[in-house]
């Protein structure tokens, strides 16, 4: 056995190198991103997730032995979850002044998400697991993941919409409310928390202030509500 | 750096063990934001010692969803047989909920009086 066989079998054993390589795949895609002058289209997550998937394709690892490693990172899931009360908190304030249209806002962007998603994945033929898979994709990871395992859902899958659906919205959002005529930074980035958790609310705050305080509230207020609403939906539906 | 941790991973536990114990279909991580919620109210103290700790994991929070996203190589079947509609149903709905967001938000602040 070479010496090269045995250091990788040490290291496939140990969380140490996917470990590693998880940081350092997401620092490479933040770099491209701060480069790419922080286009929603460059996302970090997306650029770290495809170099690692490469990698493990590559050196023919399964998505265990990795985990085995990335699981330091992804049990920060939970803490960075309660966190989000800290922002949450902080817009308070902003919540007071404009409470009726929030929640009506809040109600109606949340169900669309939901039942668009479902029933256009429907029409196209999804099926199954990974249909239920799309219901809380509107939601911001952590809870997203956690609703798509309490609904039968396949939570790697669902990580994967949470993301696709926050470049989308990030990349759609400032055309799409141009066109519509619609001037009210609260109303733009509430809608936009609501709809594209954590990587429309980071557009938002490129955009405008104002926005993005909104669109914190939208994220924050959109995890609670499809926790609790998605198992219900899910009953009903499937 | 202690307190608060604690505070949050604090949190996050009873959050697990109240979803757990009385069954709730609520993630305990939600449970435990919204009990955060409730101490900061409760307590001045509160936010000014989790709030340094928690803008370092929400700077961060993107790197957190890796590990779970890389979960899609294992999925690569059902990617190559739903693609097509799982892309038109993020599309789709994504735009449909940003719509209907605004479009409400606008229409019940007109009714309520604003004129903007």
């Amino acid at each position: 056995m070479s010496d090269f066989t045995r250091l990788w079998i040490y290291l496939q054993q140990g969380p140490l190198l996917w470990l590693t390589v998880t940081l350092v795949a997401y620092g490479i895609g933040d770099f491209l991103f701060v480069r790419a002058r922080r286009s929603p289209w460059v996302n970090p997550v997306l650029v770290a997730v495809l170099l690692i998937s490469v990698a493990l394709v590559a050196t023919g690892t399964d998505y265990e032995t990795y985990f085995q490693g990335a699981q330091f990172v992804h049990f920060l899931l939970g803490p960075a979850t309660v966190a989000l009360a800290v922002p949450l908190f902080a817009n308070l304030r902003h919540l007071r002044s404009a409470l009726v249209p929030m929640t009506a806002a809040l109600v109606v962007g949340s169900l669309v998400a939901m039942l668009s998603a479902v029933g256009i994945g429907w029409l196209c033929g999804v099926r199954g697991e990974v249909l239920v898979s799309l219901l809380p994709k509107s939601a911001t990871s952590p809870v997203a993941l956690g609703v798509a395992e309490t609904i039968g859902g396949i939570p790697a899958l669902t990580a994967a919409m949470v993301i696709l659906t926050g470049i989308i919205g990030a990349v759609v959002v400032t055309p799409l409310f141009n066109a519509m005529g619609v001037s009210d930074w609260r109303a733009r980035g509430f809608a936009t928390g609501v709809a594209a958790h954590g990587i429309g609310t980071a557009r938002a705050f490129q955009v405008n202030d104002t926005a993005g305080a909104f669109a914190g509230i939208g994220m924050g207020l959109n995890a609670l509500l499809t926790a609790l609403l998605a198992p219900a939906v899910a009953h009903l539906l499937f | 750096m202690i307190w608060p941790l604690s505070i949050l991973l604090g949190c996050q536990l009873a959050g697990e063990a109240v979803s757990r114990v009385l069954g709730l279909p609520v993630p305990g991580p939600v449970i435990g934001m919204v009990l955060l919620l409730v101490l900061m109210a409760g307590h001045r103290r509160v936010p000014e010692t989790v709030a340094p700790t928690a803008h370092v994991i929400l700077g961060n929070l993107s790197l957190l969803f890796v590990p779970a996203g890389v979960g899609i190589v294992s999925q690569l079947d059902k990617v190559a047989q739903y693609g097509f509609g799982l892309l038109a149903a993020l599309l789709g709905s994504t735009v449909l909920a940003l719509a209907a967001g605004v479009a409400t938000f606008r229409g019940v602040a007109r009714v309520m009086g604003d004129r903007r």
